[in-house]
């Protein structure tokens, strides 16, 4: 078994699977020559040529029209999105378009695309190369959204959002990109869509994250536990569609819940993750339902000392785990 | 244009005719239906039907692509959608096969004819159409794709992005804009700077030609060339065919609000229908007997649609 970086997961399995299935193919700003800015499609265009790497124009609307109009026709488009932060212009396209197809055609067509798109913070981007964008596309029925925090799910996870018949958004954190190395199978495996991971098991409360934070979180479950506290803390790796099992099987197990993510709180995925928890197993709980996440202020800051306000941190978490604890 | 100098045989020249008819006549049964109560909305295509019909007509139904835009029910009908399917779609019924309900009509579509299910958003067909294109052109098709849209909706980013992206790969696409001159209330002098929608297409290196629309063979000989050019792999093109627009926006638009008197009298000596009967009768093409056969033959079909369709099943949530 291989141990990977996390954009060596992204790569290696975007090839593995245009080799696999020849109606696979890439498009995107820049992801031709210099394969991708952040090089998640390195080596590609020597393999698969000028038609199955495509550099586009500078347009994501277009982008994702695209990609849309070549998944009706056929083919299985994964649209890169060279950065979440500009993916706005393509909102029509993704929302009233790609999301809708299947349930306005009354199931004759469907969009077999995926989106993958960086996001996130802690990188020294400021406003504009670190936003989290799920709240956004969270609330819109017909799209699936995949947000995985180690290689070995975002293998797994690209695999079954290439083969799916509907549309994926596959979010990536940045910061992860070279951050995380893990083992990755160099089999074909397939990880489903919609299913959480319990990564550490715990009695005292139930951690939820996903992505950047999610490894905050298990960093401080490893502080805690030096001082008595054990946490059971769990990956949601998608967000839509949401593992209700495993997070309810988490909260009657301790009782106490934490949602920890990087977008802000308001309206953010923590909202529905307590939302659901409030409406089937409130009185499981022993606590109000905690969420640690973002400031809401408009956007992550650039000056170090103020991206460091706005990130969350292994510190924060355990101290917002403490703090449940002692309820 | 003379029939024949477009390339037409006469009976081509009648059938043209034909599918003109058969859109106007199922025209005015939905707009009536409507206003009897039977739907909530309809939308019409009178004065768009040489342009729809002309155009349409040039592309290979089965094989070619469709992105029409709502207005273009001639262009539907020539695709292979029955007067049965598109009554099914006003009542919104269980066997509507563009959506089974789902969708308000003139939302057209229908896999089996390479309909592509289309939503409200003006536009975002037009980068659907060049995607779609590619992608048929890479598993080896011979498929062009058929792609219309309005005036107004040019004025939209999806337009530029999306006969780029078309233009650069070269992608087998016939654009047609229907310029009726107006976007609901919004004239085309308030809309569009440097006043021509074709004139566009040169900034994009394909060709942009502006047609009168309200001639069916002078639209279809532009459009047969543009499908021609596709299919041999020499990319998208741009057609403008200026027509004009007879009715309000829609069953819930009242264009005397905005539109002068004088205006809406032009616009009515532009119907393309008289001028392409008077055309036929001139030539001695279309005698009597065979013009009141057509409308015998389209009442009782129009008749046997609606009924059918009052007939079926509603739609299932
Ligand atoms: C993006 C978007 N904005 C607004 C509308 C509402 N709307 C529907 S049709 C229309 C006018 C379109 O005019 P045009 O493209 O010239 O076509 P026409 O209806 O005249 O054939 C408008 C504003 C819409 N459908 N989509």
């Amino acid at each position: 078994m291989a141990v990977k970086s996390y954009i060596d997961a992204v790569r290696d399995t975007l090839m593995d699977e245009m080799r696999r299935d020849p109606r696979v193919f890439v498009m995107g700003e820049d992801v031709g020559k210099r394969g991708g800015v952040f090089r998640a499609t390195m080596g590609l265009i020597e393999e698969f040529g000028e038609e199955r790497v495509i550099d586009t124009p500078l347009a994501e609307s277009a982008i994702v029209g695209v990609g849309i109009g070549s998944a009706l026709a056929g083919l299985r488009p994964v649209a890169e999105i060279q950065f979440a932060d500009f993916i706005w212009p393509a909102m029509n396209q993704i929302i009233s378009e790609a999301a809708r197809l299947r349930y306005r055609s009354n199931g004759d067509w469907t969009v077999p695309l995926v989106i993958r798109a960086p996001y996130g913070g802690g990188v020294h981007g400021g406003l504009y190369h670190s936003q989290s964008v799920e709240a956004h596309f969270y609330h819109s029925p017909g799209l699936k959204i995949v947000m995985p925090s180690t290689p070995y799910d975002v293998a797994g996870l690209l695999r079954a959002a290439i083969r799916d018949e509907d549309p994926v958004m596959f979010l990536e954190h940045k910061r992860l990109y070279r951050l995380i190395k893990g083992e990755v199978p160099d089999d074909d495996y397939v990880l489903p869509i919609g299913k959480a991971e319990v990564k550490r098991q715990g009695a005292d409360l139930t951690v939820i994250s996903y992505g950047l934070a999610l490894h905050f979180c298990l960093e401080a479950a490893d502080v805690l536990a030096q001082e008595g506290i054990s946490a059971h803390v769990i990956d949601l790796r998608s967000i839509k569609p949401l593992d209700r099992e495993t997070i309810l099987e988490g909260v009657r197990k301790t009782g106490k819940v934490l949602i920890v993510h990087e977008d802000n709180k308001f309206g953010g995925v923590g909202a529905e993750v307590s939302a659901m928890i409030a409406e089937e197993a409130l009185f499981d709980l022993d606590a109000p339902i905690a969420r640690l996440a973002g400031p809401e202020i408009p956007a992550m800051p650039y000056a170090p000392n103020l991206e460091r306000f706005y990130m969350l941190s292994p510190e924060k978490v355990a101290d917002a785990m403490r703090k449940l604890a002692a309820f | 244009m003379d029939h024949r100098a477009a390339g037409l045989t006469d009976g081509e020249a009648l059938a043209t005719y034909r599918w003109m008819l058969l859109t106007r006549r199922l025209e005015e049964r939905l707009a009536l239906l409507q206003r009897s109560g039977a739907f909530p909305l309809a939308l019409s295509s009178r004065g768009h039907e040489a342009a729809q019909i002309g155009a349409a007509l040039a592309f290979q139904p089965k094989l070619d692509w469709w992105y029409p835009y709502y207005r273009d029910l001639g262009a539907v009908l020539v695709a292979g959608s029955t007067l049965l399917d598109l009554m099914l779609s006003s009542f919104g019924k269980a066997t509507d096969p563009a959506s089974g309900g789902r969708q308000t009509a003139y939302n057209w579509g229908d896999r089996r004819l390479n309909i592509v299910a289309r939503s409200a958003p003006v536009a975002v067909q037009v980068p659907q159409a060049a995607g779609s294109a590619l992608a048929l052109r890479r598993q080896g098709s011979r498929a062009v794709v058929y792609c219309s849209l309005g005036d107004g909706a040019t004025s939209q980013g999806d337009f530029h992005e999306g006969l780029n992206f078309a233009a650069l790969h070269r992608a087998p696409v016939v654009y047609i804009c229907q310029n009726n001159q107006w976007a609901i209330s919004v004239p085309f002098g308030r809309q569009t700077a440097g006043g021509s929608v074709a004139q566009r297409a040169a900034g994009y290196g394909m060709p942009g030609i502006t047609v009168d629309g309200t001639d069916p063979f002078a639209v279809g000989a532009a459009a047969r060339e543009a499908v021609d050019r596709a299919r041999r792999g020499l990319g998208p093109s741009l057609l403008e065919l200026r027509v004009a627009r007879l009715d309000s926006h829609t069953s819930d638009d009242d264009q005397r609000q905005y539109r002068s008197q004088e205006d809406l009298g032009e616009a009515a000596a532009r119907d393309p229908l008289p001028a392409a009967r008077g055309y036929l009768r001139r030539e001695d093409l279309l005698p009597d007997d065979l013009e009141r056969q057509w409308e015998v033959d389209i009442l009782s079909e129009l008749d046997g649609a609606e009924r059918r369709a009052r007939e079926a099943p509603d739609a299932v949530p």
